[in-house]
């Protein structure tokens, strides 16, 4: 029981990581279709640039920490929007697709080739103390993932939905020609929302990269895990990202456990296939009506 | 392409001619053109069994309107299955129906779901699927062989004449790719490909007039994945030995850039697209690690500034002296755009 409950711990912190790439994942579709498939490299890369601050530069960690999520901000927030996102956006999905899939493939050689192709170690932002409470040990560090992932996504929601601006980004991602006819700034939430994924990129890789290491491959299933949740809590829902998110955390470490290693992957996927199958719509999202 | 209808015939027989000379040895008619090494021949059939697997995708994706994710797995369903049927001592014309068979069953078990409830859902149930059956490929060892792959698959021989040498082989490939190329051209021709392209171009009028637009979408699916596992079956005795490396996500992801590269819902796209995909690496050679890092960056470019692909820059370069032609409609080979 004990051993359960530190396993259910342990994956409600890698899903609280995977909620956050999940958010931004569904914030893009909602307010620009994008389907972004380079979202896992977005979570891998921030912490290279943490790595480049530290080893190039010598800054300490923390500050090398906010240079990281500035630039994932500059870099795969706003230069996304305006260099890849922007001249494709009229011109259907299929060619944003395929812009996101090999922007995915630039990312990862570069972090390759740049830095390195070996795993990194990456500094963690919790002191590594082990508490036992009831017979049920937890690291401090699972704790301070805990707390900073839900910290993150609470004050996103508060923004989301007490801040005029955030309304106003809700707004545009119901219904953008209303929103524009209330006047709404479209052009300029749609923005945001690409500068506040990046942002969640950012902070999900420095969570979770001192738990996989820094490794220049490590989009790939950091990515389908963010497009799984997504799917899987509902893919036009915020709250279906967060549930999703957990609830892969959970499943990913009690498959690792119980079922067998080298078929951890596969519970996720075979989740999002039994979803697509029974509940399309999500967890928790609404069936759209069709286009038809 | 668009080629005058008149010159249409013999532009494809000089076009056959010259890729069934390709590997020989023409000095001693004259000629001097001392054909194609063994590396050369083998990277000609590795670009013809490249392109029967981005033929495929090219259906899917260009002509009706989806996308695919899990074309390398398709192939290694396929290259699996024509290994051991092969290791068992079947003879491989059935190994090769039984590999494109297969691959069409999984392509319809995966579309159905998919395909009920929205089309961007096939990407991600295929991208599912991809990492799912690289997981069977790697793991089930007593099967497959598991990282260790499987070694020394033969290749098989044809009205007695083996097809060990490399050129040998190669013909035979190119005889395969030749049909299958015409399979495809009749499909999209037929009353059927052009349910497809309606579909594309307008779901709601294509359902109107009484198109079933989830069976059509559907087959299209599970046909191009079955072009899929037959180019895997030809994948195997090409390379001889498989393991699990070449039919992960990122080379599936690949199959996508190449055929969108070569020119999406163009006929003669694939070939292009493959062209790319497999001499790129060769001419990039100096470069080392770095060629997919420029791939990808080219690839990108051409999304924002030319999203129709290589087929259509060259028609846009074009453009203007086809003008003064007698009759731009009528094309080569069918292209998506009416």
């Amino acid at each position: 029981m004990a051993d359960f409950l530190q396993l259910i711990i342990a994956g409600l912190a890698t899903g609280a990581i995977y909620a956050l790439a999940a958010i931004g994942f569904t914030l893009l579709w909602q307010t620009s279709q994008t389907i972004n498939f380079a979202q896992g490299e977005f979570v891998m890369l921030p912490a290279f640039f943490a790595l480049i601050a530290m080893t190039w530069f010598g800054l300490p960690f923390a500050v090398a920490v906010i240079v990281a999520i500035a630039t994932a901000v500059l870099l795969l927030g706003l230069v996304f929007k305006l260099v890849v996102v922007q001249p494709l956006i009229k011109q259907g999905v299929l060619p944003l697709v395929i812009s996101t899939i090999a922007l995915s493939v630039l990312l990862k050689e570069g972090a390759k080739d740049v830095y390195s192709a070996e795993a990194q170690p990456f500094p963690t932002l919790f002191p590594d103390v082990t508490l036992s409470v009831a017979g049920v040990s937890v690291s401090l560090a699972q704790i301070g993932v805990l707390v900073v992932a839900f910290g993150t996504i609470v004050a996103l929601q508060w923004f989301l939905g007490a801040t005029r601006t955030g309304r106003q980004m809700q707004a545009t991602a119901q219904n953008p020609t209303v929103a524009r006819i209330l006047g709404v700034a479209v052009e300029r939430m749609i923005l945001y929302t690409f500068l506040i994924n990046a942002a969640l990129a950012a902070m999900a890789s420095i969570l979770i990269s001192p738990i996989y290491l820094a490794k220049f491959s490590n989009g790939e299933s950091l990515g389908l895990a963010a497009f799984v949740a997504a799917i899987v809590g509902g893919f036009n829902q915020v709250r279906g990202a967060i549930v999703g998110g957990l609830l892969i955390g959970v499943v990913d470490n009690l498959a690792a456990a119980y079922v067998s290693t080298s078929y951890r992957q596969a519970v996720p996927l075979i989740l999002l296939v039994l979803i697509i199958l029974f509940r399309p719509q999500g967890l928790l999202g609404r069936a759209e009506e069709r286009a038809v | 392409m668009t080629i005058p209808a008149k010159l249409a015939w013999p532009a494809l027989a000089v076009v056959a001619l010259l890729l069934v000379l390709a590997p020989v040895d023409l000095t001693g008619i004259g000629i001097p053109y001392p054909g194609l090494k063994r590396y050369g021949t083998y990277i000609m059939t590795l670009w013809l069994v490249t392109a029967i697997a981005a033929m495929g995708v090219n259906l899917i994706v260009g002509y009706a309107g989806l996308e695919t994710l899990a074309q390398a797995a398709f192939l290694g369903i396929g290259a699996y299955t024509t290994a051991l049927m092969v290791k068992a001592g079947l003879p491989f014309g059935l190994a090769f129906a039984a590999s494109g068979a297969a691959a069409f069953v999984v392509g319809i078990a995966l579309g159905f779901p998919a395909l009920r409830v929205r089309k961007h859902y096939l990407a991600f149930v295929t991208l599912a699927f991809s990492v799912l059956a690289w997981l069977v490929f790697r793991n089930e060892q007593w099967l497959t062989g598991g990282v260790m792959g499987l070694p020394d698959i033969s290749r098989p021989s044809l009205f007695g004449i083996s097809l060990r040498r490399h050129v040998n082989f190669y013909w035979f490939v190119l005889a395969i790719t030749a049909a299958l190329t015409f399979v495809l051209w009749w499909i999209v021709r037929s009353p059927w490909g052009r349910a497809f392209m309606a579909l594309r171009e307008n779901p709601i009028r294509a359902e109107s007039l009484g198109i079933d637009v989830r069976l059509y979408t559907l087959l299209a699916f599970a046909i191009g994945s079955a072009y899929g596992g037959m180019a895997g079956s030809l994948y195997a005795p090409l390379v001889e030995f498989i393991d699990p490396n070449p039919f992960a996500l990122g080379p599936s992801l690949l199959f996508m850039l190449m055929v969108v590269v070569g020119g999406v819902g163009r006929f003669a796209g694939p070939f292009v697209g493959a062209a790319v995909a497999v001499l790129l690496p060769e001419w990039l050679r100096f470069a080392e690690g770095f060629y997919l890092l420029i791939y990808a960056a080219l690839v990108m470019a051409m999304m924002a500034f030319c999203p129709t692909g290589i087929l259509g820059l060259v028609e846009r370069l074009l453009a203007p002296r086809r003008r003064t032609q007698a009759d731009p409609k009528a094309s080569l080979l069918g292209e998506a755009k009416p």
